[in-house]
């Protein structure tokens, strides 16, 4: 039981830190710039398939992470020149007609180039066998994505907390009016963070490619997690999106490896088939209205 | 009646051509387009819905896919136990999401901005989760409805008919639409999207207004819902999903947030480019998201601020 | 006359500051009461408090006799306690008639609930005749239908003062009406406050000592979160602790 409890506390690890990888990006964008990006899941999607399309053709699991991440933060770049710039100044309605448009148009550009069939991504072979670990065999490739993830929250800690770069983002989160005022190129620094936003979008979508399926749709469905992260972290905040991201992934992993097993404990195997997996959805939504109920800004709030 | 303005005798016309269009079709011999112009009809009344949330109330939800959605799987579940009298079961379904929307609504109101959008779309996938985990919900697969809804002594089975009904149900609500924000209440409403403070200042009770919209626009939506159920033949868990959320709202914001027409004019143009598009290419999809971010850039006010250039909304 | 707002040691912090500390003050019904006080005072604070947008940390707000110190904003303002704001806090697309009609609707002792749906407002012909009386008591009758953004900024603070009147406060409490304006319309407004004496209780916050010594009937004085005297603008124009707290400022 214990074990299993560890290896779902290890996936839940892992997925909470991929999703990090969305919520970073997204909680910069919405925070400093204070727009809503509905496409933000499409830059998931888009690493994916464009990280399968290499990797298939070049055979390197690598290659298709590195051309994922700088497809993407290229699309990410003109995406923002020519379209997002123009909504930052709009309301939050016309942020979200002109995102959901591009939700639209991604999905099926995308089906248009690969067709509706969800496509293949394979774990590197090096990686596709399990490893030992405190007593149990675990996916090597969960691992790696484990500690993939790590690297890059200590990689944006470094960046957002210890260089120049990282204190205009820090200034631009908590007033961006001020930021401006004192001199920070605001423009540059937003085209910055849409664009390494988007590269970790990439980077999440391939590394989870392997695990979930590569197809039309999989950013909407992540997407919604990603905002209940970040609406849980506290909106503009890193350390918010990472804590939030662990909660989120760690309560639904376990919450749906877990909860059906407990309730067959107290009722009917039909109610607990049932209720079970529901239960297990819910249970984010269910802990980030009570996060709001008591901290209304979130965890971490980064506006003064 | 001495003096009718421009618009009235416009609105009266419109309504006119919607009353004949089901003849004009099967005359033309495309019966199957009634069906189709039923579902405009539909979605119309849930985008009006929403626009009075949204628009009249000042409120972005986006969990109205919940209420929308939640309609027809009262008429469906409704019809598993045997109960298919319409004048019974539709009015049931707008309780039915008025209450879930007082519930709801009683909760997310006490948060602002950004936090009430995620509050309202947290309850509205809660219910989509709950809804697909009940096996005699149907699940993944939603529930289909052995026959439509009965109206005596009208017949729904009639395809002519049940657009009938949506049209006269559309029309109701937008002159409902219309005395209300001319009422008192739809004053107090306007001062509230023009400047909360003042009004809570003033001595207004703003929770409780807003409620009222809140609420009031579900039980349309559940309505709406109820119609869907019966033109679908099915209440399905996607008409719950977030993304339906999305939709509705795209409609009210490309018709014309606010504006009275907002809801309709979206839901057909969204829904009749869609439609349009999909004859000729695979991917109206495409197309259509870029239609829309040629609205977003060019038509700030929707589609209805492109048709009325200098009116403003009351 | 009697008292109508009567408050005792009150008190209000922020993190380590005590903006207001222990405040005692007693305002009677038809007069024109003054609230100055050096910049940083707690004037603003204590204008919060007595509306119910702060709550106090300490002491006692009654008002006509009831203590409201822990009452909700809109508990206050039903019972008879109105403001207006430093910040002019219209509805700027309205037009002047309707941001004033919608001041009189608020009035459901009156009027009944604003939860009516079917009848249009414009048949309430009473109550859009009330709302041009007040537009008329202002001087703005004139521009009735135009929108409360697009006249000056003179005519928005007399809209204000109109709106704030419109409810029928039994206390009206004005933060610095005339921040912002000219020497003209400073004039126009005094003489609209001036009008008020005897009819309308007021708590009024002003840093033109001209326009206090000549509008008021007493003047409390707040310094450092506490009242230090409170009585007829003579007395305490010639006050000591007064004039030491003015250090340097003119007092005429």
């Amino acid at each position: 039981m214990s074990q299993l409890i560890l290896e779902q506390a290890l996936n839940g690890l892992q997925f909470g830190l991929m999703l990090f990888l969305l919520a970073a990006g997204l909680t910069l964008v919405f925070g400093i710039m204070d727009m809503i990006n509905l496409s933000h899941g499409s830059l998931y999607m888009g690493g994916a398939y464009l990280g399968a399309a290499a990797a298939q053709a070049s055979g390197s699991f690598l290659l298709g992470v590195v051309a994922a991440m700088l497809g993407m933060a290229a699309v990410g770049v003109v995406l923002e020149l020519l379209l997002l710039r123009r909504l930052y100044r709009r309301d939050h309605l016309a942020q979200v007609l002109a995102t959901f448009a591009l939700i639209l148009i991604s999905n099926e550009t995308v089906r248009m180039i690969w067709g509706p069939q969800p496509l293949m991504l394979n774990p590197p072979a090096a990686l596709a066998g399990p490893v030992e670990l405190f007593g149990f065999s675990y996916p090597a490739y969960r691992l790696l994505i484990v500690g993939v993830g790590l690297a890059v929250a200590a990689f944006l800690y470094l960046l957002v907390g210890h260089t120049r770069a990282g204190m205009w983002v820090r200034a631009g989160a908590s007033n961006r009016e001020m930021a401006e005022a004192l001199g920070v190129d605001v423009r540059l620094l937003f085209t910055g963070i849409f664009a390494l936003g988007a590269a970790l979008c990439a980077a999440a979508g391939v590394l989870l490619g392997p695990l979930l399926a590569v197809q039309v749709g999989m950013g909407e469905n992540i997407l919604i997690l990603a905002f209940v992260v970040i609406v849980i972290g506290g909106i503009g905040s890193i350390r918010g999106a990472l804590v939030g991201s662990l909660l989120v992934g760690m309560v639904d992993t376990l919450g749906r490896a877990l909860l059906p097993t407990l309730l067959r404990a107290v009722a009917t195997p039909e109610v607990a088939g049932n209720l079970g997996p529901a239960l297990a959805s819910i249970a984010i939504y269910v802990l980030m209205a009570g996060v709001l109920f008591f901290r209304p800004a979130g965890l971490f709030p980064a506006r003064a | 009646m001495s003096h009718m303005r421009r618009a009235d005798l416009f609105e009266l016309a419109a309504l006119g051509a919607a009353v004949l269009l089901p003849l004009a079709l099967q005359a033309m011999g495309e019966e199957f387009y009634i069906g189709f112009a039923a579902r405009l009809l539909i979605f119309a009344l849930a985008a009006t819905s929403l626009n009075f949330v949204v628009g009249y109330g000042g409120m972005i939800a986006f969990g109205h896919a919940a209420f929308f959605g939640g309609g027809a799987y009262v008429v469906a579940l409704a019809m598993q136990a045997e109960l298919f009298a319409a004048w019974l079961v539709w009015p049931l379904a707008a309780l039915g999401t008025a209450l879930a929307a007082l519930a709801i609504g009683a909760l997310s109101l006490r948060t602002r901005g950004v936090y009430f959008i995620m509050i309202t779309l947290a309850f509205a996938q809660m219910i989509y989760y709950t809804v697909i985990s009940l096996k005699f919900a149907g699940g993944d697969d939603g529930l289909p409805l052995p026959q439509r809804s009965t109206l005596a002594p009208l017949d729904l089975a009639d395809d002519r008919v049940l657009y009938w009904v949506a049209l006269a149900l559309l029309a109701a609500g937008l002159y409902a639409l219309k005395r209300l924000a001319a009422s008192r209440y739809g004053r107090a409403l306007a001062g509230l999207r023009q400047n909360e403070a003042r009004m809570e200042a003033l001595g207004y009770p703003v929770a409780r207004l807003k409620l009222v919209c809140f609420v009031a626009g579900a039980a349309v939506a559940g309505l709406a819902g109820a119609l869907l159920a019966n033109q679908n033949g099915l209440a399905s868990p996607t008409q719950l999903y977030w993304t339906q959320s999305g939709m509705l709202l795209v409609m009210v914001i490309l018709g014309g947030v606010g504006q009275r027409y907002g809801g309709v004019l979206g839901a057909i143009a969204l829904l009749g480019l869609e439609e349009a598009l999909g004859r000729v290419t695979e991917h109206s999809h495409f197309y259509v998201g870029f239609a829309l971010l040629a609205v977003v850039l060019w038509a700030p006010r929707g589609l209805a601020g492109l048709l009325e250039p200098g009116k403003r909304r009351q | 006359m009697s008292v109508l707002l009567d408050i005792a040691g009150l008190k209000r912090h922020f993190g380590g500051l005590w903006a207001t500390n222990g405040v005692d003050l007693a305002v009677r019904e038809g007069e024109i009461h003054a609230l100055i006080g050096p910049n940083g005072a707690g004037k603003t604070t204590l204008i919060h408090l007595i509306s119910g947008a702060l709550a106090p940390d300490a002491g006692r707000i009654l008002f006509d006799g009831a203590d409201v110190a822990r009452l909700p904003m809109h508990a206050r303002v039903a019972r008879g306690i109105a403001r207006s704001h430093q910040i002019t806090q219209v509805f700027p697309s309205l037009s002047l008639l309707e941001n004033l009609r919608l001041a009189v609707q608020s009035r459901t002792r009156d009027w009944g609930s604003s939860f009516q749906f079917w009848r249009p407002a414009s048949a309430d012909f009473r109550m859009i005749e009330e709302a041009e009386d007040w537009l008329g008591r202002v001087g703005l009758a004139e521009q009735a239908g135009t929108p409360a953004k697009d006249v000056s900024h003179g005519e928005q603070r007399a809209l204000e003062l109109a709106m704030a009147l419109a409810t029928r406060p039994r206390l009206l409490l004005l933060d610095e009406p005339m921040a912002g304006m000219g020497p003209e319309e400073s004039a126009h407004m005094a003489r609209l406050i001036a009008a008020l004496k005897g009819e309308q209780t007021v708590l009024l916050v002003e840093h033109d000592m001209d326009i206090v010594f000549r509008l008021a009937d007493r003047v409390a004085v707040l310094v450092a979160g506490r009242i230090i005297v409170s009585d007829t603008p003579a007395a305490v124009r010639d006050h000591p602790e007064v004039r030491r707290a003015y250090l340097g400022d003119e007092l005429p």
